[in-house]
């Protein structure tokens, strides 16, 4: 009964984050929109582009092969598991254990890596120059990630995200510069893995700036739809991520009556909305960068990052 | 408890200014250099207003609003006037790359702590810490110039390695009140005289890159 | 001397000697074409008894020790095998054994069978000797053994230039490397002079007398291992020998080196310092990241893998330095994480790296190139090998499920657990290393996708590799296998973790806490509220959300699919030299992290409009261990030698004096030294 419960629970999880990804993706766009004083697509506009998208026939290259249709579904599945086992509204889920916050970053890196592949498979100039630059982001991204990490495992004692959701709640963690630093890291990675300005546009197409776009170029109908859901998965995954390690107020514990559930539930949508709010307005304040300020950029992470490990070991009080 | 948010405090403002440092050596614009040291200023006077609270010594009150209007204040106005009546709104040129100076300044810091907090005795914690992230800030003062070339800049990074300066006075119990006046004034005069230079290196050789005083040089004079 | 009930190392010695017989078969019938499916056949056999028998040793042994009556006549040759011999074993073996598999299918390619078959099986029983050796001279001569016969493998192919020059650069390095062997044993034999393991480790030398001997250790075996920069060597001499000798070279040779490294810093020479765990740490760090980014910028398929190597031994030397730091402070339970990591990723390394050198074999086989510039589309022509060479590739990129991913994130978790250092320069460099080894990941994520996006994916850039065939059923075998075990090692690494206990403890007296009795097979490397990974869930997971997926579109949407043109953004070209190479794909990266590195140089050589010749682009990279250690070493080796070109042409007396000189000078450092 109990393992019923708890797999039912886990299940609510998993549903969740697929049920709500184009929802906060929906929600960034009409912000941005509106910003820009435009009307702006409807706030289920996502979900109906997917169903869209998933009715049209694929078409494919006649050269493309056996990985370029299965990279679409791992790229998913690979998001999915993820985004499913970062704590959304309640820490000490069953499966919580199976992988902490590396694991969770490394499964990302198989998306990105699929990803990748695929965009080489059919062999196009636009292809290759979004692999090599996805690629390029990565390998700037993952040292400041590991710091993120790193600091969050000294402040909390641990990588296991429900249990660096539960010290982070229960103990008093203090003013902790380090904390900051470390979610400004996290904010800047964040920023750059999902492709968002000022890495990368999400809305652009047909322009030599084009990361993540150009990688996928080739993909239509129901291919496309998968990964453009991975994507809006991502971005809900990198907002969990956040509310988990950052913000984590209002999370329950799994064994909790209904009601607690419900509400670390309420707590957890309007969290996320509150961010997919935020992004568009620090999106619009900044323009695009070129390709080789990246470093700059995201070096900037990896400073903050590291300065926050340093900053630890002075207080001194883990 | 209350001593542990007393340390958290001291802590993080301590800590803000190595952070404001380390983005201070990041920015390439000047104005913006300006805005960030204009804010170090302001978290400098806040930390010393707080060791005032927390040590118990009024004095320390005079240099943190001291602190707040000449460096918080006054040396950013006249700096943003200078850059607007010499017209460098530009970008700053560096000596070294962006991403070799960051890792550089975070050695340093890395080097300030490994120096000053293995230092025994009856140091308090607090003076302790205070000390490492003093000599981080002065340290990154030092770099930053040594690695530009626009006198403004070099102003600029001279002024934040004097925020170290006080933050270390402080940290340090007992300082006495004319030592740090004296400071202050001495500051005051050297941003003066610094002001003064910018502007006879620019009349002289239209511009603000300190590069082109090398060609003057007595020493060089026979070398074609 | 104490001679143990010598139940385990026995078989081990029967199969060295087996594999000296299969040695001698080589030689006598060399010439015939029989030849080659008898030696490779006989070695794979050879192979799999002695990794049974290594594996008994490992679950269930004590250490043994065997003296025979061979090499110096007075002192004999000692045999021992304990838990990290058998783990040793373990590896060499099974790479021996998968190496055969596969050169039952690849050796009748070979043009000169008669350079390879004989030295091939020596290799291995030159391999297995270090591993059993239990005295400095026993060890030194199968360590010097092993180095001359894989010498005589890359030569194998002795008239391309290029390879002459390999073999050179090896023989020296190989010499060096014992050079620093011999010292390090001699400082730790001391003045006793006893060779023997035993006598070592009952009395290991004073701390400065181990300080030089650890850093006489740690280059002698860090140039078989391939650290920074000692390194040189490797992918000039890995890609020179044929594949399946590749794969011993690059995945189980460097293994060598390491267990070397081990046996003496942990084994030998007792208590170590915090400094020596500091330096190991810096190499290892700097070493993951150097290797794999020069790995970025190569061009040939093999080069690319040798340098991969290379990183791989960083990663592996990170563990090892953290354990000693760990040791040092007599956090053994941490050391014991750091070790496991570190011999796991040992074993993982072996796995991949002897499957992604069989796969560029099966490629040069299949199209004769080596480049990847002329390669491409070979998942359309080499459907199997594509599959396997991907789950190489994912491997070694730490990609969960497999097991690359495993022993990372276990040397990740060493790397959190290093706040208890009291050190705080300690503190302060392993966040750093543990930045250098995400960053290496990364890059070897982006080295991987290159590699296999240009040879395998996108259109063919040549005929060759248009008309490339699958390799033979022996090839795909040995491929599939280790592709496999890649797989299970990931999924269930619990179960190597419990192998590898008894080695961790007889190291460092205590191992990480047993994973057999962890709950659904996940690894808890520390505490379950720690942190802990389960690959097995993490694979049912992706596998069922995938196919569900794949399932409910096809089922509820639509499966509707048409082939067409390539669009590329409306502006497909034809040809396939429109396609991204491997230089272009590694562009970015080469000019955020190479240009000041590497001193790289791009020329570009652009006719103007109206001029009928075609364009040039040239990149330029130089390897910075090459330009800053060993260029103005050999300037000045150049320059000493003409300036004692003079001591040719002295008279007798001048020489009697120099002679003289030096014997007084030696004799009053004997005076001074007591």
């Amino acid at each position: 009964m109990a393992l019923t419960y708890d797999l039912i629970a886990q299940g609510v999880q998993v549903g969740v984050v697929l049920a709500v990804a184009p929802l906060v993706l929906g929600v960034t766009r009409k912000v941005r929109a509106r910003l820009l004083r435009r009307v702006g697509p409807p706030l289920l506009q996502a979900y109906s582009d997917l169903w869209k998208l998933m009715h049209k026939e694929a078409v494919l290259a006649y050269n493309a092969s056996w990985l370029y249709r299965a990279v679409p579904y791992v790229a998913f599945a690979a998001t999915w598991v993820a985004a499913a086992l970062v704590p959304t509204y309640a820490t000490g889920l069953i499966f919580s254990w199976a992988a902490d916050l590396i694991a969770i970053v490394a499964l990302l890196g198989t998306a990105r890596f699929a990803l990748a592949l695929a965009g080489m498979d059919v062999g196009t100039a636009f292809g290759g120059i979004g692999s090599s630059r996805e690629m390029l982001i990565a390998s700037l991204a993952e040292p400041a990630m590991l710091l993120v990490a790193f600091t969050v495992a000294l402040v909390a004692g641990t990588t296991q995200l429900s249990d660096v959701a539960a010290h982070m709640i229960s103990s008093p963690v203090g003013l902790r510069v380090s904390l900051g630093l470390g979610l400004f890291a996290f904010v800047m990675i964040a920023v750059a893995e999902n492709a968002r300005i000022p890495i990368d546009n999400p809305t652009t197409h047909l322009e030599l700036t084009m990361v993540h776009e150009a990688m996928v170029l080739e993909y239509s109908g129901r291919h496309l739809a998968m990964i453009e859901f991975a994507s809006a998965l991502k971005l809900t995954l990198y907002f969990s991520l956040l509310i988990c390690m950052f913000v984590p107020f209002g999370l329950a514990s799994a064994g909790a009556p209904l009601p607690a559930l419900a509400l670390g539930m309420a707590v957890y949508v309007a969290k996320l909305f509150v961010l997919a709010a935020l992004l568009p307005i620090a999106e619009t304040a900044v323009a695009k960068m070129r390709v080789f300020r990246y470093p700059v950029f995201l070096g900037g992470a990896f400073a903050a990052a590291a300065l926050a490990v340093f900053l630890l070991f002075v207080s001194q009080r883990f | 408890m209350e001593q542990l948010l007393a340390f958290d405090i001291a802590h993080m403002l301590a800590g803000g200014m190595v952070v404001l440092s380390l983005l201070l050596l990041y920015q390439d614009r000047i104005t913006a250099t300006l805005n960030v040291f204009a804010m170090q200023a302001v978290v400098l006077s806040l930390a010393v207003a707080w060791q005032a609270y927390v040590q118990g010594a009024m004095h320390l009150l005079v240099t943190a609003g001291v602190a707040f209007v000449v460096k918080g204040v006054v040396i950013p106005a006249a700096l943003h006037r200078i850059v607007r009546r010499l017209n460098i709104h530009r970008e700053i040129e560096q000596v070294i790359g962006g991403g070799p100076t960051m890792l550089t300044g975070l050695g340093l810091i890395a080097l300030s702590i490994l120096l000053v907090m293995p230092v025994g005795g009856n140091v308090s914690m607090l003076a302790r810490e205070d000390l490492a992230f003093a000599l981080a800030v002065i340290l990154l003062g030092l770099l930053m110039m040594i690695t530009r070339r626009n006198a403004v800049t070099q102003i600029v990074g001279f002024m934040s390695l004097e925020n170290g300066l006080v933050l270390a006075a402080t940290g340090a119990k007992g300082m006495p009140l004319v030592v740090e006046f004296s400071v202050a004034f001495s500051i005051l005069i050297a941003f003066t005289v610094f002001g003064i230079f910018v502007f006879r290196i620019r009349e002289r050789f239209d511009t603000v890159d300190v590069g082109a005083l090398d060609r003057f040089r007595g020493e060089r004079m026979n070398v074609p | 001397m104490p001679v143990g009930f010598s139940l385990w190392v026995v078989p081990s010695l029967w199969c060295i000697a087996g594999f000296f017989a299969v040695a001698g078969v080589a030689v006598l019938a060399g010439r015939y074409r029989f030849a080659t499916p008898l030696v490779y056949g006989a070695a794979f056999l050879v192979s799999l008894v002695a990794l049974a028998s290594a594996l008994l040793a490992l679950t269930g042994g004590e250490p043994t020790a065997l003296r025979l009556p061979l090499g110096l006549p007075w002192v004999g040759a000692h045999f021992r095998l304990d838990a990290l011999s058998a783990f040793f074993l373990v590896v060499i073996n099974l790479g021996g054994a998968a190496a055969s598999l596969y050169g039952l299918g690849y050796g009748p390619h070979e043009s000169a069978p008669l350079r390879v078959l004989p030295f091939y099986p020596a290799f291995l029983a030159g391999m297995n000797l270090v591993v059993l050796a239990d005295d400095a001279f026993t060890f030194l001569v199968a360590w010097e053994f092993m180095s001359l016969v894989s010498w005589a493998l890359v030569m194998a192919h002795h008239l391309v230039p290029a390879n002459t020059r390999a073999g050179y650069t090896y023989l020296v390095m190989a010499s060096f490397g014992t050079l620093c062997l011999l010292f390090s044993f001699g400082v730790m034999a001391g003045s006793s002079g006893e060779y023997a393991f035993a006598a070592m480790r009952a009395t290991p030398p004073e701390w400065g007398m181990a300080l030089v001997a650890f850093a006489a250790a740690l280059i002698g075996a860090g140039s078989k291992a391939g650290l920074v920069p000692l390194h040189v060597w490797l992918p000039l001499a890995h890609p020179a020998a044929p594949s399946h000798v590749s794969a011993l070279l690059s995945g189980v040779m460097t293994k060598v080196g390491v267990y070397a490294f081990v046996r003496i810093a942990f084994d030998l020479l007792g208590q170590p310092t915090p400094w020596s765990g500091l330096v190991v740490l810096g190499i290892g760090g700097v070493t993951a990241v150097l290797g794999i980014l020069y790995a970025l910028m190569q061009h040939d398929l093999k080069r690319l893998l040798a340098y991969s190597t290379v990183e791989n031994i960083g990663v592996v030397f990170v563990g090892l330095g953290l354990a000693l730091a760990f040791q040092s402070n007599g956090l053994n339970a941490a050391a014991a994480l750091a070790l496991t990591a570190a011999l796991l990723h040992v074993f993982n390394h072996s796995l991949f790296k002897s499957l992604l050198f069989f796969g560029a074999g099966a490629v040069l086989s299949a199209t004769g190139e080596r480049h990847m510039d002329r390669l491409g589309g070979l998942i359309h022509r080499l459907p199997v090998t594509a599959v396997v060479f991907l789950a190489g590739c994912c491997a070694i990129s730490a990609l969960p499920p497999l097991n690359g991913f495993v022993s990372e994130w276990l040397t990740f978790q060493a790397i959190l657990v290093s706040p208890q250092l009291p050190q705080l320069t300690l503190k302060l460099m392993v966040p750093v290393v543990g930045a250098l080894l995400a960053l290496s990941a990364a890059f070897a994520a982006a080295c991987f996708v290159k590699a296999y996006g240009i040879t395998f994916l996108g259109r063919p850039r040549t005929p060759a590799a248009e008309t490339a065939t699958e390799v033979d059923r022996f090839s795909l075998t040995a491929m599939i296998v280790l592709a496999l075990l890649c797989l299970a090692a990931g999924v269930f690494p619990s179960v190597l973790i419990d192998l590898l206990g008894p080695v961790v403890t007889g190291l460092v007296g205590t191992r990480v806490p047993g994973q057999a009795a962890m709950p659904w097979l996940s690894i808890v490397p520390i505490a379950q509220s720690r942190s802990s990974y389960n690959g097995m869930i993490i694979l049912l997971f992706l596998a069922s959300s995938g196919t569900l997926t794949a399932l409910v579109i096809h089922r509820v949407a639509t499966r509707a699919t048409r082939r067409s043109a390539i669009w590329d953004c409306g502006f497909p070209l034809a040809s396939p030299a429109t396609q991204y190479t491997g230089s272009s794909f590694a562009m970015p990266i080469r000019r955020v992290f190479g240009a000041t590195l590497f001193h790289v140089r791009e020329q570009v050589d652009m006719p103007r409009p109206g001029e009928m010749r075609a364009g040039h682009f040239r990149v330029k990279v130089f390897d910075p261990a090459w330009r800053f250690a060993y260029g103005p070493l050999v300037r000045a080796v150049g320059v000493t030698a003409t300036r004692l070109n003079r001591l040719q042409f002295l008279t007798i007396r001048r020489y009697l004096t120099l002679v003289f000189c030096a014997l007084v000078i030696l004799l009053l450092v004997v005076a001074t030294w007591r």
